[in-house]
């Protein structure tokens, strides 16, 4: 079999069905003075995520000979909060995302992400905007949503704000997952594991769900609950078996944010990964004064996955990893 | 024998499970929106044949299987193996009822088969696609009657049994395409 390699993955109709849903999406923010930005794809720092992988290259050119070194964003997070944080207000931005290592029917190394931020919204405002989206661009039902305690508690008859390691790892045996159990020592690994296999798949068939609430261990850049320490304003929207998107109530404390950043990179080097620089930029911005605010990253080809019944992401970007 | 890495998994990749070799079927990347990913891996254990489902935490390596498949020309069995050949180098090689399985009703003389070796000895034999086969045993058939209308059942010389035209007889030789049963055709 010779496939051509040069043509598009996609359907030439499913790109104009495409055009069509980032028109919608642009219209959508427009209406409600959301401004559009770009920031850049070359960033000088990149993230400390023990589990996102970057690209790098360099810059070499004028007062840099010697070579700068630049990492594609894993998302263009940092940089539209330093605009935030020199006063902004509402803004969304469409842009292209690298995370290497990731391919797959759900993943492509270079993806394109919608993510927006709205001072003075908690989680749940930004949940209640995102609904209108979704039903504006699929024509859903309204989502759902449940705290992340709940789920578990409803599928698995687990509490995962108390279950212990040890007690994880028998439960994630039962379900046929012992020779990760075995060995693992990350709480959240056998967590993380659960969810995407046994609960995922069972939630947000009918109408998008939200699940919010994640727990403290997992709450990355999002702030904890005020009135309950052990989880945090962070959020994700799951459709019929994809995640679609992840959003937080900000952390808007810089030393909170180091402190963080930190820790990420002591997981890095237990994982055997060397640590990150942390972005000096992002800290200082935060140190300067991130607004109170809520934002959240959607994956747009797989919303177009969803909206055209496409079932994997080549099907949805005109030229997958294997024919960029 | 070499370990490979989750991000090195593809179909046709043979690993260690449990003990036994595998081919892995189809890899998925599985990942939360934030947290570690996993790789859920559909395999077939090729000895058992059985396929299952497997997870592994990406970054995790696991030990690669020294299975090869070769092309050998089948010869005859004396009744507790079944003996093949190399046509190029003469080398000989004997499989034992396990490794031939449900595929001894295919083996023809001097067809070549797909051996599958593992750290050299033989776990699977897999037939050519189509087979040529004498019918010994067959219901006389009702004469006038086409292709394609009803059939009947005919025992083949290795004692397979298949479903052949009415109007096919025994003695004759008859094409059989071995991965579905189905009969294709009369071999003049």
């Amino acid at each position: 079999m010779s496939e051509q390699l040069w043509m598009p993955s996609a359907k030439v109709a499913t790109l104009r069905q495409r055009a069509m849903i980032l028109q919608k999406i642009r219209a959508f923010f427009a209406e409600r003075d959301v401004m559009e930005v770009e920031t850049p794809s070359l960033c000088a720092a990149s993230v400390t995520d023990a589990h996102l992988a970057t690209f790098s290259t360099e810059y070499i050119g004028p007062g840099n000979s010697a070579g700068l070194p630049l990492y594609l964003q894993t998302s263009p997070e940092f940089a539209m909060k330093r605009l935030l944080a020199a006063g902004s207000g509402a803004i969304y931005q469409i842009a292209k995302a690298f995370r290497n290592e990731e391919s797959g029917k759900h993943h492509n190394p270079e993806f394109t992400m919608l993510e927006w931020y709205r001072p003075d919204f908690d989680e749940f405002a930004l949940m209640t905007e995102m609904n209108e989206l979704m039903v504006h661009i699929l024509d859903c039902q309204p989502c759902t949503s449940i705290s992340y305690q709940q789920v578990f508690m409803d599928v698995l008859a687990i509490d995962p704000l108390s279950v212990g390691l040890d007690e994880l790892k028998v439960e994630a045996a039962k379900y046929g997952y012992g020779d990760i159990a075995a060995v693992e020592t990350q709480r959240d690994t056998l967590l993380q594991l659960l969810f995407c296999m046994e609960i995922e798949p069972k939630i947000g068939q009918q109408a998008p769900c939200f699940v919010y609430h994640f727990p403290a261990s997992q709450a990355a850049l999002a702030q904890l609950c005020a009135d309950d320490k052990r989880v945090a304003g962070r959020f994700e929207l799951y459709y019929k078996g994809m995640e679609l998107a992840n959003g937080f109530n900000e952390l808007t404390d810089a030393t909170e944010q180091a402190t963080r950043f930190t820790q990420d990179n002591h997981l890095r080097v237990e994982m055997g990964l060397s640590p990150v620089d942390i972005d000096k930029h992002f800290l200082d911005a935060l140190d300067y004064g991130l607004p109170a605010c809520s934002g959240v990253a959607l994956g747009i080809d797989r919303l177009i996955m969803l909206a055209t019944g496409k079932s994997t992401i080549k099907d949805v970007i005109a030229f997958d990893i294997a024919r960029a | 024998m070499a370990n490979y890495s989750t991000n090195e998994f593809k179909g046709g990749l043979k690993i260690m499970l449990d003990g036994e070799p595998c081919a892995i079927l189809e890899n998925e990347m599985v990942k939360p929106g934030k947290g570690q990913a996993f790789n859920r891996v559909k395999i077939r254990k090729l000895i058992s044949g059985k396929v299952l489902e497997k997870t592994f935490k990406s970054g995790d390596s696991v030990e690669g299987a020294d299975v090869m498949d070769t092309d050998l020309a089948y010869l005859y069995t004396d009744g507790e193996f079944w003996h093949f050949m190399n046509n190029e180098t003469f080398e000989q090689i004997a499989a034992d009822e396990k490794a031939v399985g449900e595929n001894v009703k295919w083996l023809v003389e001097n067809d070549v088969c797909t051996i599958t070796l593992w750290n050299g000895s033989p776990i699977a034999v897999a037939p050519p696609n189509f087979v040529e086969l004498e019918i010994t045993e067959t219901d006389p058939g009702l004469k006038g009657d086409t292709a394609g209308t009803g059939g009947k059942p005919a025992t083949l010389i290795t004692g397979a049994v298949v479903r052949v035209p009415l109007f096919v007889q025994i003695g004759e030789v008859i094409k059989v395409d071995t991965r579905t049963s189905e009969y294709q055709g009369r071999v003049k």
